[in-house]
């Protein structure tokens, strides 16, 4: 399962801007609904979440500690 | 061609004129569109005409002479993209490009100086309007004087971080500029500047810290 931006439809206003700006046609309009489309090409470039003017669009971040492997010296 | 009254009455300097008065100075405007991508307006030139968004997203941005890119805002319909050139008569102080399709209605600064003459009420908006923009730039500023906004998005990275062995609470761009009481752009600006400094990468929806003991550094050195 790819993971997508994701939607609180109580917040969005259906003004559409996300549809506008996404470049991978994840993000569409269905019956004045904004519905999120799985697909590979979304690579969370964000642009959706900074054009939403009510915070209804998010783009979260998993924030990972990666361990350098060691050295010997 | 045909100006919509409805997309004229988001913008924020004509929103004070009711729905007659539009209608009268509606033939004023003329529309343009473009596409992703497009650049709108560039940084540097001048203006004879007030754009502002009727549909569509913009960004607004300042190039860097390295050619790093400031992100000052995103404009959305109603949002004017250059009133600073059109009212002092001087060069576009920032570019302006479309994130998606958009489209812009205009008006000549002399129809304009027409329009403001006929309805003044418009003056005084506009000078409420100018002020709204004044004090987001003067928090923008103040954010990006300081360093201790590099070390709060530091310290949210460290203090959020897991090891990647469970599940960890994710943060977006904007959550961590409520956390630092900062500006999304900053954060966008802060997590770019730790990525160029090889201190993390962004990956989809991961942020990876790859040089942990560099953030503590950083951390140490903003208190």
């Amino acid at each position: 399962m790819t993971e997508m931006p994701s939607i609180d439809k109580k917040k969005c206003n259906r003004c559409g801007l996300c549809v506008s700006v996404c470049g991978c046609g994840a993000i569409v309009m269905v019956n004045n609904v904004v519905t999120i489309i799985e697909t590979e090409d979304c690579h969370w470039c964000t642009t959706c979440e900074a054009v939403c003017p009510t915070g209804a669009l998010t783009c979260s971040f998993e924030i990972v500690i990666e361990e350098s492997p060691k050295t010997d010296s | 061609m045909t100006i919509n009254i409805a997309f004229l009455k988001l913008a924020a300097y004509f929103a004070v004129l009711s729905n007659a008065e539009l209608d009268v100075i509606k033939q004023a405007f003329s529309e343009k569109t473009f596409q992703r991508g497009e650049v709108i307006l560039w940084e540097g030139e001048m203006s004879d005409v007030l754009f502002f968004v009727a549909v569509g997203a913009v960004k607004i941005f300042k190039t860097s002479s390295q050619g790093k890119e400031q992100i000052l805002s995103i404009a959305r319909p109603g949002d004017a993209l250059n009133d600073i050139s059109i009212f002092d008569g001087k060069t576009n102080p920032v570019s302006a490009q479309a994130l998606g399709p958009v489209t812009i209605y205009g008006i000549k600064r002399e129809r304009l100086q027409i329009v403001f003459q006929q309805n003044p009420e418009l003056t005084l908006n506009a000078i409420k309007v100018l002020a709204e923009r004044t004090r987001h730039l003067f928090t923008l500023v103040e954010d990006l004087s300081f360093r201790h906004v590099l070390g709060r998005v530091v310290k949210i990275l460290l203090t959020h971080a897991g090891d990647g062995g469970g599940p960890v609470q994710r943060l977006t761009q904007q959550e961590m500029a409520a956390m630092a009481g900062t500006a999304r752009e900053v954060v966008a600006r802060s997590l770019k500047a730790l990525e160029e400094q090889g201190y993390i990468r962004l990956e989809n929806h991961r942020i990876v810290i790859n040089d942990k003991e560099s953030l503590q550094k950083i951390l140490t050195d903003t208190i």
